[in-house]
């Protein structure tokens, strides 16, 4: 069996109804499991006091941000190169969800910033080109409302997300390229320097998965309504024609 | 929460926005979902079509 059978939208129903309560429920257990321990059952550290049960979300929340964009990169070039109507409205349905990550990120990173840092905003490297990405998040919503023709609109988001690209590695490398700013490193690295201590560590792992399945649940989800959407709009039109 | 200390206001207003945005999210999209599934239910049935 071909991966491509997928790209059937008949097909992607019937699976996505079959996988989406599976889930749904994986990513409600891991999500309340995850933050309940993280931040009832964590203790407080020496360097951030209390504040290092944000770490919960935010560091999650920026992975998936980073992340989403990169699955939309990917069905964006097999739009571009097979012309798969699922792999154009899957990449359409991960946006939104992207951006809430993005906000969810910048939100809890000034939060965080202010009692750290002494100051809610930086125009650091790192929060620079994630903000960047917040913006190019906006511009592909804005662009697939913008243009009326679907097949038009799936090829010029496709090429904004390839741009965009750019900011969403930048924004995971960007204190490997400069080495300044007020950012620090990889909470989840090989480097045990860096590396946060296993107390915190667990439970950041659960969280992370659980923002995983969200992802992957509201994709789902999302693609659905858009194949209907798809489907509605190509009906109408037929209707209007007769 | 317990023990949060001084901090308190960070982490709590961390924690309220956050759910805040993905209950928004989670909402919106099950709302959209409906609305165009009911709207296809009907476009479907007037015109004799099998749902999807």
């Amino acid at each position: 069996m071909s991966i491509w059978e997928y790209a059937n939208p008949k097909r992607f129903m019937q699976t996505s109804s079959l996988l989406l309560p599976w889930v749904t429920g994986a990513a409600v257990v891991c999500l309340v499991v995850g933050l309940v321990w993280g931040a009832f059952f964590t203790p407080e550290a020496d360097k951030f006091g209390s504040t290092v049960k944000i770490i919960y979300l935010h560091v999650p929340a920026a992975m998936m941000a980073i992340s989403a964009w990169m699955m939309m990169l990917v069905t964006s070039l097999i739009w571009l190169v097979r012309r798969h109507h699922v792999s154009a409205l899957s990449a359409k349905a991960a946006a939104p969800i992207g951006l809430t990550f993005t906000l969810i990120g910048l939100v809890t990173g000034a939060i965080w910033g202010q009692p750290m840092w002494g100051t809610w905003w930086a125009w650091d490297p790192r929060l620079t080109s994630f903000l960047i990405l917040a913006l190019f998040y906006l511009g592909y919503i804005a662009l697939w409302e913008a243009v009326e023709d679907r097949d038009t609109a799936a090829d010029l988001t496709s090429v904004l997300c390839i741009v965009g690209s750019v900011f969403a590695f930048l924004s995971r490398y960007a204190v490997l390229f400069w080495n300044q700013g007020l950012h620090q490193g990889a909470s989840l690295s090989l480097d045990q320097k860096e590396h946060v201590a296993d107390v915190y560590s667990s439970p950041l792992y659960v969280c992370i998965a659980g923002f995983v399945l969200l992802f992957v649940t509201l994709v789902l989800l999302r693609t659905r309504t858009e194949i209907r959407a798809r489907r509605l709009s190509a009906l109408l039109t037929r209707e209007r024609l007769a | 929460m317990m023990g949060l200390g001084k901090y308190a206001e960070a982490v709590i207003g961390s924690y309220a926005a956050s759910v805040a945005l993905i209950v928004a999210l989670v909402a919106l999209s099950i709302w959209k979902g409906a609305r165009v599934k009911k709207a296809l239910t009907e476009v479907e049935a007037r015109q004799g079509k099998t749902n999807v």
